[in-house]
């Protein structure tokens, strides 16, 4: 009994434990070709750090993936809210980091919802849209800033101390990304509205037919999507200390790549909120031991691409497995 | 005239044909983007007084027609119901490529010819995976070797860059035949070639019939496989054309060459009636949409549009142009937009 629970568990879980196995053979690697400097708390906690904006986004992400969507306009919409967001707090200096933050969120929610309403009302293919919308989110921080950059000289203490503060030892960008994995593990799959996004994911037809409101659910996951992007981009602007138009170009490839890792499907429908974290944490830990064992930084981005592919593949192919093993357990 | 069509359920019936009408001949798309073109010619025209002489024109034309080559294969892969977004990075990969051969002391006519097969291996790359692994969308595909490509540009370059072609190499991207430019020449040739292709031989009937469904395509005896590997790899061969001429043009190749372009790409095929869905537009419209793009491009140039502004501008403009036939769903109440997008519907 306790070996068939065992096995049960193991095959629904397949996914994480391999991604768990592969993290920990890549650590071992680094680990002695580094010559001992992966496993130490500096570097860990590095690690965690960098991983958390990744982490972050990659809820939201996951979300509208799983509606089969996808959005390309992140990356545009976390340098608009964070050189707004950095803008207002250079005109005034004494205010309140907590104000910035809400009104990189409420920018946030503005450009989602715009993604949103092109996507569940004029039923624009994601891809199209928020590709366009890219551009003009892209655009106009350009205009917002003309041309010129927000310093680190700029932003008071109290603002940068967002990144770099710690809660019980331990960074707050890291306690903010577990707190949004809490919320998003209990929203997607305790709260009906997160169960309606898997069934819109899975079939818009059926989901409409057994009475859910597919166009609210669509248009609701991208707002999401904007308000945890609006949030990240400050985060970003924060951590690295400057606001600018190029700011976190390219982006949206490093979330779409830790979603896909963790194992949510891009034709909708499926994918676990433990997997998207495991994703994100395997993504910066090859961002954080790539440096380590000396590949060069022209070398990284070749390599992010090929392992994106690889696990797309790898996904399709473990998926035709698990089909083929259905069947014939039903001829049986 | 009648013809015989088969119904969902698979019986036959007879259908005329619907008789020619002069309301949905006026309601075509294309007509939407020849008064656009003339709008943004007449703004134009007025802005800068010289603009309407032929060598302005013609001047005004190289600048955006290295992106045309790619338009019309990509119009092909819209038409599949595919997107390919690695278009751009084939063409740095292509390019970069080409750089390094002639600076290895290969001659430039066979360093060309490499460009080409570069391109055609990257668009086969594209191909092969997604008629091997079906259940993969051409978008994360193309995406993650939108990636590959571009870091494996940037490995063999860095942040070096490669020049100093022969001076023939500069006719290609600078050179005319009389008032013609070399590159427009070529425009047109590889326009009717498309034309050709699309609208009149059994590969492009094929192509709408795959855009529409794979799965009936297929069971119909298309082979579908060939098709989609042969859109692809032509698409990553005139991506690398384009990277030719391009590269001719700037006189150097570097691996962030051409960044950006596959939206502007797919905003002309989207812009020129192709949709998204697939199987659905016409060469000709694309024609008239890069005409138009390009034009408007000018335009602003001219009076001074920073780029930024000119993004904002092509991002609304591939998005209106998505949304439109859309508009009867959204906001099915007032009755003109019923009309109007009923009309565009049936075009």
């Amino acid at each position: 009994m306790d070996i068939i629970k065992f096995k049960r568990f193991f095959s629904d879980n397949i996914r994480e434990i391999s991604l768990i196995l592969v993290m920990i053979v890549i650590s071992i690697f680094v680990q002695f070709r580094s010559g001992g400097n992966f496993f130490t708390g500096g570097n860990i906690s590095d690690l965690l750090t960098e991983t958390a904006i990744l982490a972050i986004l990659a809820v939201g992400m996951m979300m509208v993936i799983i509606t089969a969507g996808i959005d390309l306009s992140i990356g545009a919409i976390m340098a608009l809210a964070g050189m707004i967001g950095t803008t207002v707090l250079k005109e005034n200096k004494g205010i309140s980091p907590i104000i910035i933050i809400l009104i990189a969120v409420a920018i946030g929610i503005v450009c989602g919802m715009i993604n949103g309403t092109l996507v569940s009302r004029f039923k624009i293919l994601p891809i199209i849209a928020t590709l366009g919308m890219m551009n003009i989110f892209r655009g106009l921080t350009y205009l917002v800033s003309k041309g010129s950059w927000v310093l680190q000289n700029d932003m008071p203490s109290s603002f940068l101390g967002i990144a770099t503060g710690k809660v019980f030892g331990i960074n707050n960008l890291v306690v903010m990304a577990l707190v949004i994995y809490a919320i998003g593990y209990v929203f997607l799959n305790y709260l009906r509205t997160g169960r309606k996004i898997y069934a819109v994911g899975n079939s818009e037809e059926s989901a409409e037919v057994s009475g859910i409101k597919t166009k609210r659910i669509l248009w609701l996951a991208y707002t999401i999507m904007g308000a945890i992007a609006g949030f990240a981009g400050l985060l970003y602007v924060c951590k690295f200390g400057a606001a600018q138009g190029e700011t976190a170009v390219g982006y949206e490839m490093n979330v779409i790549a830790a979603c896909v890792l963790g194992g949510v499907s891009i034709s909708g429908g499926t994918g676990k909120v433990q997997g998207v974290l495991l994703g994100a944490l395997l993504l910066g830990l090859l961002n954080n031991a790539m440096p380590l064992i000396n590949i060069s930084a022209f070398w990284q981005e070749a390599i992010r691409g090929l392992i994106i592919v690889l696990s797309v593949m790898s996904n399709a192919l473990i998926q035709r497995n698990v089909e083929m093993k259905a069947l014939r357990r039903r001829n049986i | 005239m009648t013809r015989q069509v088969v119904q969902a359920d698979g019986t036959r019936i007879i259908e005329k044909d619907r008789a020619f009408s002069w309301k949905r001949f006026m309601f075509q798309w294309e007509w939407l983007l020849l008064l656009m073109l003339v709008i943004v010619n007449i703004a134009n025209i007025s802005i800068s007084p010289n603009y309407a002489n032929t060598n302005n024109i013609m001047n005004a034309m190289r600048d955006f027609l290295d992106k045309a080559i790619v338009v019309f294969p990509m119009a092909l892969v819209i038409l599949l119901g595919e997107i390919d977004i690695s278009v751009a990075s084939t063409m740095a990969l292509s390019s970069v490529v080409m750089g390094m051969a002639y600076q290895a002391g290969v001659p430039m006519e066979f360093a060309i010819v490499i460009a080409l097969l570069v391109g055609a291996a990257c668009g086969f790359v594209n191909g092969i995976i997604l008629v091997k692994f079906k259940e993969l969308s051409s978008m994360i595909v193309t995406l993650s070797t939108m990636i590959i490509f571009r870091g494996i540009a940037s490995i063999l370059l860095q942040t070096k860059s490669v020049g100093s072609f022969p001076a023939w190499f500069k006719t290609l991207g600078w050179g005319k035949v009389g008032p013609v430019p070399i590159i427009l020449i070529f425009v047109i040739v590889e326009a009717i070639f498309f034309i050709y292709l699309v609208h009149y031989t059994k590969f492009g009937r094929r192509t709408y019939a795959m855009g529409n469904s794979v799965m009936v395509s297929k069971f119909s005896g298309i082979k579908t496989n060939r098709i989609k590997l042969i859109i692809f790899t032509t698409t990553g061969v005139l991506a690398a054309a384009a990277a030719v001429f391009l590269a001719s043009k700037m006189g150097s190749v570097r691996p962030d060459v051409a960044k950006g372009y596959e939206l502007d790409i797919i905003a002309m095929v989207v812009l020129g009636g192709i949709s998204s869905a697939g199987g659905k537009g016409n060469i000709l419209g694309c024609i008239l949409s890069i005409l138009v793009i390009g034009f408007l491009r000018y335009g602003l140039g001219l009076v001074n549009v920073t780029s930024q502004v000119i993004m904002i501008i092509v991002g609304a403009l591939l998005i209106i142009a998505v949304a439109i036939p859309n508009l009867k769903s959204s906001f099915g109440q007032a009755k003109w937009i019923k009309n109007l997008s009923n009309n565009i519907k049936k075009c």
